[in-house]
């Protein structure tokens, strides 16, 4: 089973760097500056303020609340970290006037899935504090490829071009943008998602039926 | 021989906070004060204070519209380099308003208030104090009505006219109760739980509109925000159960956030309904589709949405967990809920969540199905002048947060006579309910809305004839479902002594 997840880092990890290689090389333009300017909204200083701390701030309970998550020793506090980091990834997206992005995430991450977790947590924990013992291969193992992702995400971040035009436009798509583009473009993959979501649904029902 | 010999000492009392102390005995002190007045003219006074404060709200209004409006009016000179629609400097503030030959002192006050930053900050305090208002006066008038179905009064003495300060009173109560926290239970979660409750409930509001132009933030997702703030009161449940470390806190908390979550997908689903009818998310876009009076609320709309609204308001009340989905706090009245071990403010914070979930989901019930903030009176017959005459005649019959908080106000009550009318039902016929009926309810309603909606354009004018009708149709229906009310509740008053129980027949004679 480890050898498994290893396989599957490492072939992740492989594909992430080759990514940021071919970027390097320029044959594959992965992250495109935005191909108009967009237009800046006229803000005040104020505004201006406003919305770069407040960036800061959600960024850093996201950065806190992440860290907690990794360090807690309690289960079920990690699952609350977690909500932390939810949160604030969710502020960050109506920081970005992603206002639909920002309420899905709060509905389907912090209303749903956590709740999932919280719930496996809770029923299935035999005490809240846990132990880990990992064996001095599996710690070797992790941080190789914690490692390489980190250089992985380093590099991107410094080769992406982080020009001004960059900031949010002041009017996001609207929903009926995403409704049109949901079934017109973008139609194979939400009805790729529909099938899936199929797929769960008839799982989770074989799982709970009743023992004859 | 007697152990009365020795006389009993009280033991000593825990100190109090100092911080709750000083609220009680400030508040004490006052209501020392104004007993006199309080008690004698008490219903007086509250009416007086709740014609003020719609009052002050629509002066919110005019004001914020008159500094808005400070340089469109014709004959003020715009000062050169200035952008139409951003804020003005100070100097050239002052100057527009001396040139409207206003007092010179206005200029300061209203200065402030073109910033959004201020506007924001002034609807945050009025979304706080109106949540607040409505929990101490959501929990009053369940006492009062409580008591009348059950042939009682409900508080009669705390402040005088029908017990009106017994909430206060009570918070005041748990404010200074002793701080408790069991003793092996997780404490930072202990803490946390309530607000995780608490606060998604007044977030909510910040996207709620009380009238097209009364809306902290009209987001265009808005609907969608109100629900994934719904949504997430349900893990401030789930962490006070586990944080009692009580099991049985834990297993009425999984009950609880079982039935919360199940009852979420029929809700949003039967919420989509009229939604498809007006094409958009965003509120206000909804509620001003309704302003053609009483056939054009949506509820009438097609026999699909009508059905609908029934169906949100059954699965409101078991997302709220009211009666007669209350299992998790019945339980707490024979073995244990989610909050058993939660006393003094933190369980009030509780029912403070409660509440505001409560006016949150007949918000969005008024909102999406029973005409938003436009009254019965279809808008044409409206004035249409923007002076202060014509904007108070549209404020108080046709359209505005009045007759929002008014039909809020009445499916409040509605929860209130059901919860305490109906007997509660078992968790598991609560799931078979969600899963088995409602579920499938809402996917026939919404699958059957479409092709009503598909079919109903002008082009195809047989059947929008058809639907024009039915739409009628519904609203009769509608208007015989609400004169029947009225009638019920004339017959109740004209013949109240002889319908209410003995025991409470000499009390009731005189109120």
């Amino acid at each position: 089973m480890p050898s498994r997840l290893m396989i599957f880092l490492l072939g992740s990890m492989l594909a992430v760097g080759s990514v940021a290689l071919a970027q390097e090389a320029g044959e594959v333009e992965v992250i495109a500056p935005p191909a108009e300017p967009v237009a800046v909204a006229a803000s005040s200083p104020v505004d201006v303020l406003l919305h770069d701390g407040l960036f800061y701030l959600f960024a850093a309970v996201a950065v806190v609340s992440s860290l907690g998550v990794v360090f807690s020793g309690n289960i079920v506090r990690t699952a609350t970290w977690l909500f932390g980091t939810l949160g604030a990834v969710a502020a960050l997206f109506f920081l970005m006037y992603a206002n639909f992005l920002g309420a899905i995430q709060l509905i389907v991450y912090a209303g749903g899935i956590l709740i999932l977790i919280v719930f496996g947590v809770m029923l299935t924990s035999k005490s809240p504090w846990m132990r880990f013992n990992p064996k001095p291969a599996e710690v070797f193992g992790g941080c190789v490829v914690c490692g390489a992702l980190l250089v992985t995400l380093i590099s991107i971040l410094l080769r992406t071009n982080w020009s001004a035009a960059a900031r949010p436009r002041e009017t996001s798509h609207s929903v009926a943008d995403f409704g049109q583009a949901l079934l017109t473009d973008y139609l194979i993959p939400f009805e790729a998602a529909s099938v899936l979501l199929l797929a769960v649904m008839i799982g989770a029902a074989f799982l709970a039926r009743p023992e004859k | 021989m007697t152990r009365a010999s020795v006389p009993w000492t009280p033991p000593r009392e825990p100190e109090h906070g100092v911080f709750a102390s000083m609220i009680a005995w400030s508040a004490s002190r006052i209501y020392d004060l104004a007993k006199p007045i309080v008690t004698r003219g008490a219903g007086l006074l509250m009416s007086a204070a709740v014609v003020g404060t719609m009052l002050l709200v629509w002066a919110n209004r005019l004001v914020f519209d008159y500094v808005d409006g400070l340089l469109m009016a014709p004959g003020i000179e715009v000062p050169a380099g200035h952008v139409v629609g951003q804020t003005l400097s100070w100097a050239e503030f002052s100057d527009a308003i001396a040139s409207r030959e206003l007092p010179g002192l206005l200029a300061p006050l209203l200065f402030p208030l073109q910033f959004g930053l201020t506007r924001e900050l002034i609807g945050m305090v009025a979304i706080v104090s109106f949540v607040s208002l409505v929990a101490m006066f959501g929990i009053w008038w369940e006492r009062k009505v409580a008591g009348r179905i059950q042939s009682r009064t409900g508080p009669m003495r705390v402040g005088g006219w029908h017990g009106w300060a017994q909430t206060p009173a009570d918070g005041l109560k748990l404010i200074t109760k002793e701080d408790l926290i069991p003793a092996d239970a997780d404490r930072i979660l202990f803490r946390l739980a309530p607000y995780l409750a608490f606060v998604p409930a007044l977030v909510a509001f910040l996207a709620l509109p009380f009238g097209t132009y009364y809306v902290v933030r009209d987001l265009d997702v808005g609907l969608i925000f109100i629900l994934a703030m719904l949504g997430i009161e349900v893990l401030g449940v789930i962490l006070a159960g586990w944080a009692s470390n009580n099991k049985w806190s834990v297993y009425g908390a999984m009950r609880e956030a079982c039935q919360m979550v199940s009852y979420e997908i029929p809700l949003g689903m039967n919420l989509l309904i009229p939604i498809m009818c007006a094409g958009a998310l965003k509120l206000t876009t909804v509620g001003d589709l309704q302003d053609g009076g009483w056939f054009t609320w949506l509820a009438f709309r097609t026999p699909f949405t009508f059905i609908a609204s029934l169906a949100y308001c059954v699965a409101a009340l078991a997302s709220c967990k009211r009666a007669p989905f209350d299992l998790p706090e019945s339980e707490s009245e024979l073995v244990a809920g989610f909050h058993t071990e939660y006393s003094g403010f933190r369980w009030s914070l509780f029912f403070f969540a409660e509440y505001a979930a409560m006016f949150a989901v007949s918000a969005l019930a008024t909102i999406l199905f029973f005409g938003a903030w436009y009254s019965p009176l279809p808008m044409s017959w409206a004035p249409t002048g923007t002076g202060l005459g014509d904007r108070f005649v549209q404020g108080l019959f046709f359209n505005g947060p009045l007759w929002f908080v008014g039909k809020c106000t009445f499916l409040l009550y509605v929860q209130i006579w059901i919860r305490w009318t109906l007997p509660r039902i078992r968790i598991d016929q609560v799931l078979y309910s969600c899963i088995q009926v409602m579920l499938p309810l809402a996917m026939v309603l919404l699958l059957g809305n479409t092709f009503w909606l598909l079919l109903d354009h002008p082009g195809n004018s047989m059947f929008a004839s058809f639907s024009k009708g039915v739409s009628v149709v519904l609203g009769l229906i509608g208007m015989a479902v609400m004169f029947g009310l009225v009638g019920i509740v004339l017959y109740g008053r004209m013949n109240r002594r002889r319908l209410v129980g003995t025991l409470a027949r000499d009390l009731l004679a005189g109120s």
